[in-house]
Parts: C-alpha cells; sequence; structure tokens
C-alpha cells in the first residue's frame, strides 16, 4: 500500500504574547499514514493532537517540518482533506442540506449536481427526512451526522476528525463508531481520527498513534490487529482488553506527567496554548 | 372550562391592554369634562374642584380625536407629515448606508476601527442634539439640517452594533469556512453577514429611537415646516389639543416603525431556538 499522507519533522512553537514566552507545542512528529489506513492519535489532553492535526489540515502553518500528500507537499486546506469538527461546527443559519452544501458552494459546484451529492450522503449517515431541519432541532449525535456528511460530500482522499464523538452521550458514541466503520468500509478514505478515548481508537483503527504530553510527540505507534469487520461486541474481546491495558499503560505515565507540570506551574500563571488554537 | 373563560384567556394580551388603555381614556376625558369633580363633591367638598383641569391645560381624548380629524381632513397637516416624513427617510437611510457598512468594515479590519474609533467614540458620548446650532448655520433650517441631525443621531447604534456583530462570530465556524477554502467574499457574506445580523436589527431598533428624537428636536429648535414644528407652534399658542396630536402621530409611527423590525427580525431568526419564560 502506498503512503497516503506523510508528517515530516512537524515542529509548531507558540508565541504566549501575555507571558513573552515562546511554547513548543509539536515536537518533531513524524508519521506516515497508508493509503485507506485509519489510524488514531490518543494522548493526554493538551497533548497538541487537535493542533496537530489543524496542521495537517492547513489551518495552521508549521513552524518547521512538511506535510505531503502523496509526496506532494501541502501547505493550505484543499479538496484532498475534509474535516470533522470537534463540536459539530454548523452554520446555525442553515438547514441540514445547507450545512451540507456549504463545502461545495466554496469550490463554486453547482447547484443542482450538489444537492444530488448532498442527497447521496446525508442519507448515507442516516439523515434523510432532516434535511430542512435546522442544526438546534436534531440531537448532539444528528449534528455530527451531518458535520461527517459536510466533509464526506466534498469526497476528499483523507478525512481528518477531531474528537468528533467526544460530546455524545455513550450509547450514541457507540453507534456512531459502528456507523463510522461502516462508512469508512463503503466510501474508502484514508481516516486520521483524534480521540482522548482509548477504546474508541482501538475499536476504529489499524493503528494507534500514542503521543507523549506538551510539547506533542509520537510516543509509540501500535498495530491493531483485529480482524475486520469489528462488531461492537469485540470490545470484550480478551485480546481488545489486553490492546487498551497496554495504550493505557502507555499514556498514563504522561497524564501523570501532565498533571505533575501542572501543579508544578500553578502560581506561575502558564497557560497552555488552546488545544485548538487557530 | 366554560366558554367565555377559554375566550378570555385565548385573547388575553390583547383583552387586557385594551382593558388599561380605556380605563385611562376615560380618566383623563372626566378630568377635563369634571366628572370626578362631580362624582367626590359630595366626599370632598370643596376640595373636590382639584379634580376638573381645564381643557386648555390638560386637553382630553375626545377634543384630540376632534382636532386630528379636523386636521387632517383640511389638510393642514399632510404638509408637516409629509416633510418630517422625508427628514427620517432620507436621513434614516444615509445612516444605514454608511453605519452598517462603516461597522462591519471596522469589525473585520482591525487598522479601520482604530483610525475611526475616535470619532465614533466621541460622537457617542456627545448628545447629537448639541451640534444643531451649528448644523443651522451650515445647512439652514430647511429639511437638510434636519436629515443631517436623524443622520448624525441614527449613524452611531447602527455602526457600533454591527462592529460587535462581527467581532461577536463564533471563531469555530470562521475555522470551518477556512477548512473548506471559502473565499474572503463568501466567508463575510455567508458567516459575519449572518452572525451579525441580530446585532444590526437592534442597531435598527436603536437608531430608529435616536432619528425619531433628531426629527423632533431638531423641527422644535428651527424648522418652517414639519410635525415637531406644527407642536411648537401649537404649544406657544396654547392649542394643547393639536400639541397632542403631533405626539401621539409622533409615538405612532414610532411604534409601527418598531413593530416592523420586530417582524423582520422574526423573519431572520427562523433558525435560532425560541427563549423564554413559558408564560
Amino acid at each position: 500500500m502506498p503512503v497516503k499522507l506523510e508528517a515530516q519533522r512537524i515542529c509548531l512553537e507558540y508565541y504566549q504574547p501575555r507571558t513573552g514566552r515562546r511554547l513548543l507545542a509539536l515536537d518533531d512528529i513524524d508519521l506516515a499514514i497508508m493509503d485507506g489506513e485509519f489510524v488514531s492519535i490518543v494522548g493526554p489532553s493538551g497533548c497538541g493532537k487537535t493542533t496537530f492535526l489543524n496542521v495537517v489540515d492547513g489551518l495552521l502553518p508549521a513552524t518547521s517540518g512538511r506535510i505531503l500528500l502523496d509526496g506532494k507537499v501541502v501547505t493550505e486546506p484543499g479538496q484532498d482533506r475534509a474535516m470533522v469538527f470537534q463540536d459539530a461546527s454548523l452554520l446555525p443559519w442553515r438547514t441540514v442540506l445547507g450545512n451540507v452544501l456549504y463545502g461545495l458552494e466554496c469550490q463554486g459546484i453547482g447547484t443542482r449536481p450538489a444537492r444530488q451529492r448532498a442527497q447521496h450522503f446525508i442519507e448515507m449517515v442516516g439523515l434523510q427526512g432532516f434535511e430542512h431541519h435546522y442544526p438546534y432541532e436534531l440531537s448532539g449525535g444528528m449534528q455530527q451526522r451531518a458535520n461527517l456528511a459536510r466533509a464526506l460530500v466534498m469526497d476528499p482522499q483523507v478525512l481528518l476528525m477531531d474528537e468528533p464523538f467526544a460530546a455524545l452521550d455513550a450509547q450514541t458514541r457507540e453507534v456512531m463508531q459502528e456507523e463510522l466503520l461502516q462508512i469508512w468500509r463503503q466510501a474508502k478514505k484514508t481516516v486520521l481520527f483524534i480521540t482522548h478515548q482509548i477504546n474508541e481508537a482501538i475499536y476504529l483503527s489499524d493503528r494507534v498513534i500514542v503521543f507523549t504530553t506538551r510539547p506533542g510527540r509520537v510516543k509509540q505507534s501500535v498495530t491493531i490487529d483485529i480482524e475486520r469487520p469489528r462488531k461492537l461486541a469485540v470490545k470484550r474481546d480478551p485480546r481488545f482488553l489486553q490492546l487498551e491495558d497496554f495504550v493505557w499503560n502507555l499514556i498514563e505515565d504522561e497524564v501523570r506527567k501532565t498533571m505533575l507540570a501542572d501543579r508544578s506551574s500553578r502560581g506561575s500563571a502558564e497557560v497552555g496554548p488552546p488545544d485548538s488554537g487557530v | 372550562m366554560p366558554l367565555f373563560l377559554r375566550f378570555y384567556l385565548e385573547r388575553e394580551r390583547a383583552i387586557l391592554g385594551t382593558i388599561t388603555v380605556v380605563f385611562f381614556l376615560c380618566f383623563w376625558e372626566g378630568l377635563t369634562r369634571g366628572w370626578w369633580a362631580d362624582l367626590l363633591g359630595p366626599v370632598l367638598g370643596s376640595a373636590a374642584a382639584r379634580w376638573r383641569i381645564s381643557p386648555i391645560f390638560l386637553s382630553s381624548p375626545t377634543a384630540i380625536a376632534r382636532t386630528a380629524i379636523r386636521l387632517f381632513s383640511a389638510g393642514e397637516i399632510w404638509n408637516d407629515l409629509r416633510v418630517s416624513g422625508l427628514e427620517f427617510l432620507l436621513g434614516f437611510v444615509l445612516a444605514i448606508a454608511v453605519g452598517i457598512p462603516a461597522g462591519l468594515a471596522a469589525g473585520w479590519y482591525r487598522r479601520f476601527c482604530f483610525a475611526i474609533e475616535p470619532f465614533l467614540s466621541a460622537l457617542n458620548a456627545t448628545p447629537r442634539v448639541a451640534l444643531l446650532p451649528l448644523i443651522i448655520i451650515w445647512v439652514g433650517i430647511g429639511i437638510w439640517s434636519k436629515v443631517l441631525i436623524v443622520f448624525l443621531g441614527a449613524v452611531v447604534p447602527l455602526c457600533l452594533n454591527a462592529l460587535a456583530g462581527v467581532r461577536t462570530t463564533d471563531a469555530k465556524l470562521l475555522r470551518v469556512a477556512r477548512s473548506f477554502k471559502a473565499a474572503e467574499g463568501r466567508l463575510f457574506l455567508t458567516i459575519i453577514l449572518p452572525s451579525a445580523v441580530p446585532f444590526i436589527l437592534t442597531g435598527l431598533r436603536l437608531g430608529v429611537g435616536r432619528a425619531m428624537v433628531g426629527v423632533v428636536v431638531g423641527e422644535l429648535y428651527a424648522a418652517t415646516a414639519g410635525v415637531g414644528f406644527m407642536i411648537t407652534v401649537a404649544g406657544a399658542s396654547f392649542q394643547t389639543d393639536k400639541v397632542f396630536v403631533g405626539v401621539v402621530i409622533i409615538a405612532l409611527a414610532g411604534v409601527l416603525m418598531i413593530e416592523a423590525l420586530a417582524r423582520l427580525e422574526r423573519r431572520f431568526e427562523t433558525w435560532r431556538p425560541k427563549v423564554g419564560a413559558a408564560t
């Protein structure tokens, strides 16, 4: 399988105007994702997962290093990548259909073909019948479905997903995970998925990348050799639990380090960069 | 539930409002006609005379209505209405044309905001009517002095609110637009403008109030025609009925415009969940 997306030595430094200090958020990240692969990044909160995703999307410029897509350097957002945002971030004054059409409008795609495409993906995420509902009329899970359809309709090669299910209740989240895998199989996309939930990462992914605490670094890449298609019941499989344990041990150290760092820096009024700073 | 009770509950708002207005009008009418003085006479004795007030002093609803009918049928008021309406319209449209684009631009371009901020703050802090003597020196006592004062009154809230509307745009939505590579113009039309609409409508509502003050005070100060002018002349010659006709016209015009804006607001707000106490 060819490499689809590659991050080479990505570093990102923030300047904090309030303290006048420079803060390293991402430190020398090397990552290669194969075509069609589903890769998750997990790590303690504030480790720069979302920041990294923003760099990959081109929303944030890296201080050094480069992002390659099919071997070509990318520096700004493009049609080849689409982001599924953390809180659904739907335009509240547009209906589901209007939101799904938004990206296509930005690309200047005509209304009639755009509508057909939008309708197809609205059905794929199971929102048929809700095309003309406004976001406030939808549940959290439905808003995330619309968010996903908005990204899928762009027919990107790489789907960037930023903790899309974090705000959902546990049951809805599980159902959404299973559906996401189905959609992934149908749509044959390369996915880079950010989450802080270890079992979500393992359930979904071919590979789980564990980030260190700030500055974010790749601590380890864990291959998930559980055969697909995966049922939700696989989460109770001994092999699954073993992997979960393994990944948790990797993260546990980092979480403790974060907590210690927070404690020692309290009083010096040092606050990290926002996880999703753009 | 009994039928009359249901009838009442369904129209409670209109019924209660009408009752209080009718009571108020009756009370007022009674003061000038001496109903209350006659009624209270046996109890209060000579002190009851206080409840009889001269029509020249207070006028009365029926007298005002009679005067209004006379003024409208004789046609002398139409010219005043036309002049005041024109002043309001020209000034307000001008304020919209300048204030909203300027506010949107100031919200988006930081440097432009820095540049116009001193003027905006100064103008906001000064009661615009303080400039009337100067304005009259500059453009005379014709309609243009009132157009200018209406403009100055309305432009500040329009501009400040449009600015605030842009500033409060959700950063997350801007990120969505950027991720989709929306061109600057599209980003403005699809994200910034819709977020600013509620603020712009608030600006319009405040602006209507300021513009009304501008028309009336401007005409009170110096004019040759207009509803405010009519009020001054009538007041100076103790035609209290006529003064009230002018006041009622102004109040009605204000209420109508605010109501029109509220309609407009509801049209723009279909996407927003309804908020408010249950009753």
